[in-house]
């Protein structure tokens, strides 16, 4: 074999676990948010996308080496982290297998797929079944909520719904701030007194505390992630900081112009499921661009589409769509926005 | 406003959050022989002379077998203009010539020729001397670097005297002399920088009086600081104040020509082109003191610092070493003889060669011989797609793309991708988690490409041929045809039977 006869290091494995391990934080807020709820959702997700990847590796008759590169296990806590809590167990079935089937092996497994599975998944859960999608428990620091730290209590919402508790509906579950406002703009309220209702916090939504999926409300946390792998250089700053600080102008720019229609950039930045596809969908290697330019580009896309599905569209949350819709341009990206090569300038 | 520390420091932890436009890798640099002085390696009982020791034309022997010879004494003249000739390393007897290993990929040999050292060392009168080469020729001094045998001892190995035409068109304005050396384990750049300063500097005149640079700059990256300091000395002694000294980032692969022309410059040489196209030479600090042997003191390229290192090196050192010195001599030497499980390359490691045969000769351009712990190669994974490939790519390809076309044959869409651009540097290898052999593939693309066109070169070769074959019968037939119109208009009455003599 040629040159050259060293090498960095990295590998495929290792970067997955970077990932996971980027993902720590969020989990753990996870974790203190819901409790064994949340222990529960994670390790069903995280076991149903190993066991799918293996068994479709073994009725496809592929190799199983796939098995061991770590993309399940992650695709697996990606999931769960973009669940609501309360979602029940079929629903972390079906959205494995349409992560493992329809996100992954459809498309000849990894480094062939368009779209980040779980993002898929998420995506397909959400047209499918609305109503548990977006279901949002109380999260635990909030009091009055279901006891999440007894695990009987727990399994009962995971494997016969909120109503099995007996506890009224209403007192368990809150909307998330984004769907909240967007709700309540519909029938008129202006933003910030809609705000006021919620009781919203910025240091709240900064740590995660409020209504939302189990793995997205802690802005604070997936910064942390995000950081770690920048620093390790598993991913590189262009999409992140082109995703964050396009809907941060559109933000701050529509609320200037007109406060009780738009709410201010901070409020976007830390809301919904945003930090969590700027820094670990978004920048998923097999479904963004390659090169640096493309990378911007995309970011940039992402961010507009997220703002604007967001404020405009029928859905609270956009980013996800934004990331998804933006998968689609990625081979034209690639194909338009080459780096520069050398001595080929005019 | 002085900036406080734990600003800067903050200031260093975004920079390395955000890191703009970062081509190149950081592999650890593993120069334990940064400190080692250069020593003299023993002359080896037998010398091994390959008749091509540069890029171009192979040189013709002009010594037999049995003839004796003295150090220095020229034994294969150049050939074609792209050439330069070989010399005799030391005194002796020419012992035979036949092929014999080189370092090459492929593993073929090369006609070589062998002398046994007499022991004696004596030199050959050795050329004329031009210690007053400001007064004379250019022309002539570039014929003495010429018949010295200088060639680029950086590892590119074209022949010297070639860059140094002054051409009428583009003239140099910019002479960089490249102290990078930014292959891991390798010193032997910076050991002559330390040591040899003075006679750097002095084919640092000589260069810039061929070439009527007006700018000269000396290109060193900042984990040499010693031997920044020994440059900067020796060219203040030289009364150089007007040359700069330039500390670059340690980065692979600073230190190729193109990008370092692009650093020191801020121009690109365009595809295609020539650093002399755009005002710019770039020489290797160890070719330059060369340039300076050959033309101070008529001395021929007989001699070249060799580091020798690696994990599996007992004794690491940086040796001077004759050209012809067999590798697995000089292993023993450094007390390497049990070479199970071990790797021995020329080079660094990020560009070097894997010799196939350990009894290969060192050559002008080897300036490392390393000795590596066999590693097992991780095997080969999809391409995640993570990019890391092209943001280290100094020349700005896409790696993953031109991998994936090359490999599956696809040669159009590779140079498309401007596959005879790729430098081979190895930085997208050193970085893919996918482990993906890309310079590999890159290789394998440009050899096929390669014999594509000498095929349809060959095969557009035929068709002219039997075009003008073509052209010229039917030519030869118009001109008979003409010539019979010609004859039946002299004749006053046509007769209706054409002649006999007519017919085919
Ligand atoms: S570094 Fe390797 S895995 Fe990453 S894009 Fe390049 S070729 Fe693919
Ligand atoms: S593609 Fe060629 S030039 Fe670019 S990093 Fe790889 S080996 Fe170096």
């Amino acid at each position: 074999m040629s040159s050259p006869h060293i090498h960095s290091g990295s590998s495929s494995v290792t970067m997955m676990l970077q990932v996971m391990l980027a993902l720590l934080p969020a989990t753990l807020v996870a974790v203190w948010l819901f409790g064994w709820l949340a222990l529960l959702q994670i390790s069903t997700c995280m076991a149903a996308a190993i066991g799918f990847e293996w068994l479709l590796l073994r009725v496809m008759k592929r190799s199983l080496a796939p098995l061991f590169d770590g993309s399940a296990a992650l695709t697996g806590l990606f999931l769960a982290l973009v669940l609501p809590a309360a979602a029940p167990w079929w629903v972390a079935l079906v959205g494995a297998l349409a992560a493992i089937s329809l996100g992954k092996q459809l498309y000849g497994g990894l480094g062939y797929n368009p779209f980040n599975p779980a993002l898929a998944a998420r995506v397909i859960l959400l047209v499918s079944f609305p109503l548990q999608m977006t279901t949002w428990l109380l999260p635990l620091p909030i009091a009055g909520g279901a006891d999440l730290t007894d695990l009987t209590t727990a399994a009962t919402i995971f494997f016969n719904g909120i109503a099995a508790t007996g506890q009224p509906f209403d007192a368990v579950t809150m909307a998330t701030p984004l769907g909240y406002v967007k709700t309540a703009l519909h029938s008129g309220i202006p933003v910030p007194q809609s705000l006021a209702s919620y009781h919203y916090s910025a240091l709240a939504a900064l740590v995660g505390n409020e209504g939302g999926s189990m793995g997205e409300t802690s802005a604070l946390a997936l910064l942390l992630g995000g950081v770690y792998l920048l620093r390790r250089r598993v991913i590189s700053w262009h999409i992140p900081l082109a995703f964050l600080a396009t809907v941060a102008v559109m933000a701050a720019v529509s609320h200037l112009l007109n406060p009780d229609r738009f709410a201010s950039a901070t409020f976007h930045l830390l809301a919904g499921g945003l930090m969590l596809c700027a820094f670990f969908m978004a920048t998923d290697p097999v479904t963004s661009p390659v090169a640096p330019r493309g990378q911007l580009l995309f970011g940039i896309g992402c961010g507009v589409l997220t703002w604007v599905i967001r404020n405009f569209g029928s859905y609270p949350e956009g980013a996800m769509f934004a990331v998804v819709l933006m998968n689609c341009v990625v081979p034209l990206l690639d194909r338009h926005f080459r780096p520069p090569v050398y001595g080929h300038r005019s | 406003m002085a900036m406080h520390s734990w600003q800067r420091l903050g200031a260093k932890w975004l920079a390395g959050l955000i890191p703009l436009a970062e081509a190149g890798v950081h592999p650890d640099d593993c120069k334990v022989t940064a400190s080692l002085a250069i020593t003299d390696a023993p002359l080896p009982p037998l010398l091994v002379l390959p008749i091509r020791q540069h890029i171009g034309q192979a040189c013709a022997p002009i010594v037999d077998a049995g003839d004796t010879v003295l150090r220095g004494q020229k034994i294969a003249k150049s050939q074609g203009y792209v050439s330069t000739s070989i010399h005799a390393p030391t005194s002796g007897r020419v012992v035979k010539i036949e092929e014999h290993a080189i370092v090459h990929p492929s593993g073929i040999g090369m006609l070589s020729i062998f002398i046994e050292p007499d022991g004696e060392d004596r030199w050959l009168e050795k050329l004329p001397a031009m210690a007053d080469y400001a007064q004379r020729d250019p022309a002539e001094i570039r014929e003495q670097i010429r018949s010295c045998g200088i060639a680029g001892l950086g590892g590119a190995l074209f022949p010297t005297f070639i860059k140094l035409v002054r051409d009428p068109n583009h003239r140099i304005e910019t002479l960089i002399l490249n102290g990078i050396e930014c292959e891991p384990w390798l010193t032997c750049d910076h050991r002559l920088m330390v040591e040899d300063a003075p006679r750097i500097v002095a084919g640092l005149k000589i260069l810039r009086y061929l070439v009527q640079a007006e700018r000269c700059v000396v290109a060193i990256e900042d984990n040499k600081p010693d031997a920044a300091a020994a440059m900067r000395e020796a060219l203040k002694q030289a009364g150089c104040a007007d040359v700069e000294v330039r500390l670059l980032p340690t980065i692979y692969p600073q230190g190729s020509e193109k990008q370092l022309i692009e650093t020191i410059t801020g121009r690109q040489v365009p595809a295609g082109k020539l650093p002399l196209h755009i005002g710019a030479l770039c020489e290797n600090v160890a070719t330059t003191a060369a340039i300076a042997d050959a033309v101070l003191e008529g001395k021929p390229l007989i001699e070249r610092v060799v580091t020798l290192s690696g994990d599996a090196m007992p004794k690491p050192a940086n040796l001077r070493v004759r050209i012809g010195t067999p590798v697995d001599y000089l292993l023993r030497q450094q007390g390497l003889e049990d070479l199970h499980g071990v790797e021995v390359m020329q080079g660094g490691p990020m560009m070097g060669e894997r010799l196939r045969h350990l009894d290969a000769p060192i050559t002008k351009g080897s300036n490392g011989i390393l000795a590596m712990r066999q590693q097992a190669r991780e095997p080969e994974s999809p391409c995640i797609r993570c990019g890391h490939c092209v943001q280290v790519c100094p020349v700005g390809l896409m790696p993953n793309e031109l991998a994936s076309h090359c490999r599956n044959d696809r040669f159009e869409e590779s140079e498309a991708f401007n596959l005879f651009d790729c430098i081979e540097c190895g930085a997208c290898s050193y970085v893919c988690p996918a482990h993906i052999p890309l310079v590999h593939y890159f290789r394998y693309g440009k050899g096929q490409v390669a014999a594509i066109r000498r095929a349809n070169a060959f095969a557009e070769l035929s068709r002219q041929r039997s075009e003008a074959r073509e052209q010229r019968i039917q030519r030869e037939r118009e001109e008979k045809a003409a010539r019979r119109r010609a004859r039946s208009a002299a004749k006053p009455a046509p007769s209706p039977v054409p002649p006999k003599a007519e017919q085919p």
